[in-house]
């Protein structure tokens, strides 16, 4: 598994590169780390030095420009997504799809989930 | 663990009360159980009987004997079931499945509550529940099945109680313990199916473990404030290693989450109908899977019965604009710890108490990062107040404002915790602005006191503030009250509602 690297990066300046929209969700509580609100619409570069945008930027991008929460460990924990959030893919478990590497489309939606346990 | 504070005799009369309640239902229990015994057992033996106990009327014809009853259900059941009888989803064959079948609920609180009702209701045979926990006022909100009366009393008794006022037609068991790794076999090897209903991870990977090794399908809900999941797991139940079977607990989370992003219903909030949505999915989920066939099929074995559907989660978010939504999941995973071909685990290493669930999930310990002199007592700190009237301090409670809007000290200033997590934009010089909340005119020996629930976050936000440099080098005295506001209500003010 690819590890994703959370040290901040130039954001692209290559204008020539097309955009992608995607939607990215939080819930479960994940919610609180991303200024409380559940649905962002981001748009990227689809593609990163020449090969096209995956989940593991996606989630780079997450911490380092939409994160507006210091708690950093409380989603990425050695450099993968931190144990107990599930990532769906167009309502399909991540794992289905490849997980971090999985390589992202225009339209996509990406849900981040917290387990819950309460009961 | 909450608290509940009712006087001690006060709390003896409703433990009485509960007992007496118990102790009735019992009684009641027995005079059906006999009744029905005797009845059955005068049914097949009326000739007999009728000779020995009336002699003297032989000859003349008494009451014919009823006509013998050649019907699969009782004849009360297909009154009491019948419009769940006539749906396609049960038909006879559906209800005398879910007859012979034996559920159990391994907690009975907000989620237990009510799949044990719509569970009792729908005519399982055997409806067992596993729970340690005494019923407190705080628990009344969601898990409805209790009652202000049975505050104090086991939450499995209670349960029980409730459960059997609806139908009494189901055979109850009450556990009253909590699973551990070592009683869990000997308790879910008696039953079909089993829901979890239990609130921590450590619980579920055990609950999960033990349906893996008795090959019991698993039907497993969560909540928290207004969210909830849901998920079937190992169902059908197949071999560890078979591909028939499906993925398991720790086949869809592997890792347990980090202790310190565990959040409980009492830290965290719970809203009733979320958590009991949930728990009736649970009921839900169990009547299909065992109307289908799932469970028990008589003779004490498991069906495996080949499940068209993929297996999915069930999210339901109560203020979401779209409150359901089923997510597509994997299948087993193929070095999954418990279900996988490789997998060592083995009910005798279960038994024998060497997997340490508590050490696997991780224990989130007390924040202990404040030297004793950077702490006062919740006491020390009101007799500041009182004897330095007028001198110049600032009190900041830094629970979030639902707790802070119930009640809070006098002068309190409430900046939540979660706002000194925030990122903070760093200015041209490096220095980080005055905070919104300090008073321009504080002078720089004006101390700041941090008080929060219990004492955690309260030493986390001292050590943040002297990071930025607000006690001018010492010259200000920053601290934490020890004990938060759970202290100040035991120490100075008893009034004051604790949440
Ligand atoms: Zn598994």
């Amino acid at each position: 598994m690819a590890s994703i690297d959370t040290t901040p990066r130039k954001a692209a300046d290559d204008s020539d590169i097309p955009n992608i929209s995607i939607q990215v969700e939080f819930s479960g509580g994940l919610e609180m780390l991303f200024s409380s609100q559940r649905r962002h619409s981001l748009s990227l570069p689809a593609t990163e030095q020449g090969t096209p945008i995956t989940i593991a930027s996606l989630i780079n991008h997450l911490c380092n420009h939409t994160m507006k929460d210091t708690r950093k460990e409380l989603f990425i924990l050695d450099d993968h997504l931190r144990p107990g959030i599930l990532v769906l893919i167009n309502d399909a478990d991540w794992e289905l799809e490849g997980e971090e590497a999985y390589e992202l489309q225009n339209g996509d939606n990406i849900l981040f989930v917290s387990t819950l346990h309460g009961g | 663990m909450e608290s509940t504070n009712a006087a001690p005799d006060s709390a003896r009369v409703e433990q009485l009360k509960a007992q007496i309640a118990r102790t009735e239902n019992e009684l009641r229990e027995l005079r059906a159980q006999l009744h029905e015994l005797e009845s059955s057992s005068s049914s097949s033996s009326t000739t007999q009987e009728n000779h020995q106990s009336h002699h003297h009327a032989v000859e003349t014809p008494v009451n014919p004997a009823p006509p013998q009853w050649k019907w699969p259900l009782k004849e009360e059941e297909y009154i009491r079931y019948g419009r769940q009888l006539i749906l396609p989803t049960v038909g006879i064959e559906g209800q005398l499945r879910l007859k012979s079948a034996a559920v159990l609920l391994v907690g009975a609180g907000g989620l237990g509550c009510p799949a044990a009702a719509y569970l009792a209701g729908a005519g399982v045979g055997t409806l067992g529940v596993a729970d340690g926990d005494t019923v407190e006022v705080s628990n009344l909100h969601r898990q409805i099945a209790h009652s202000t009366a049975r505050v104090g009393a086991c939450k499995v008794d209670s349960l029980v109680a409730y459960c059997r006022a609806l139908n009494p037609g189901v055979t109850y068991v009450a556990h009253g313990e909590h699973l551990t790794p070592r009683n869990a076999a000997a308790i879910v090897a008696r039953y079909d199916l089993v829901l979890d209903c239990t609130d921590h991870p450590t619980s579920r990977y055990l609950v999960s473990d033990v349906c893996v090794l008795l090959r019991k399908p698993l039907v497993s809900a969560s909540a928290l404030r207004t969210d909830g999941q849901l998920i079937v797991l190992n169902s059908p139940p197949a071999p560890q290693g078979s591909p028939a079977g499906r993925p398991c607990y720790r086949c869809i989370f592997p890792k347990p989450p980090p202790a310190a992003s565990v959040v409980s219903c009492g830290e965290g909030g719970i809203l009733g109908p979320v958590v009991g949505v949930m728990g009736v999915l649970q009921a839900l989920e169990a009547i299909k899977l065992i109307a289908a066939g799932v469970g028990s099929c008589g003779d004490g074995s498991t069906t495996v019965k080949e499940s068209s559907s993929t297996p999915s989660l069930l999210l339901f978010s109560a203020t979401s604009a779209t409150p359901f939504r089923s997510i597509r999941m994997r299948g087993r995973r193929p070095k999954c710890f418990a279900c996988s071909a490789d997998s060592t685990l083995t009910l005798e290493e279960l038994k024998s108490g060497s997997l340490d669930y508590v050490q696997f999930c991780g224990v989130n310990t007390p924040v202990n990062v404040l030297r004793p002199e950077e702490r006062i007592s919740a006491t020390h700190y009101n007799t500041i107040l009182a004897e330095r009237p007028g001198k110049q301090s600032v009190l900041l409670d830094v629970r979030e404002k639902e707790h802070f809007d119930i009640a809070s000290i006098p002068g309190a200033i409430n900046v939540p915790f979660s706002t000194f997590q925030a990122r903070n934009k760093a200015t041209a010089n490096g220095e980080e602005p005055r905070p919104e909340w300090l008073p321009e005119n504080m002078s720089d020996d004006a101390a700041i006191y941090v008080v929060c629930r219990v004492g955690n976050d309260s030493q986390l936000v001292t050590q943040k503030l002297k990071e930025m440099g607000l006690d001018k080098n010492g010259t200000r005295f920053i601290g934490d009250i020890q004990g938060g506001m759970r202290a100040w209500k035991k120490e100075i003010d008893q009034t004051m509602p604790f949440t």
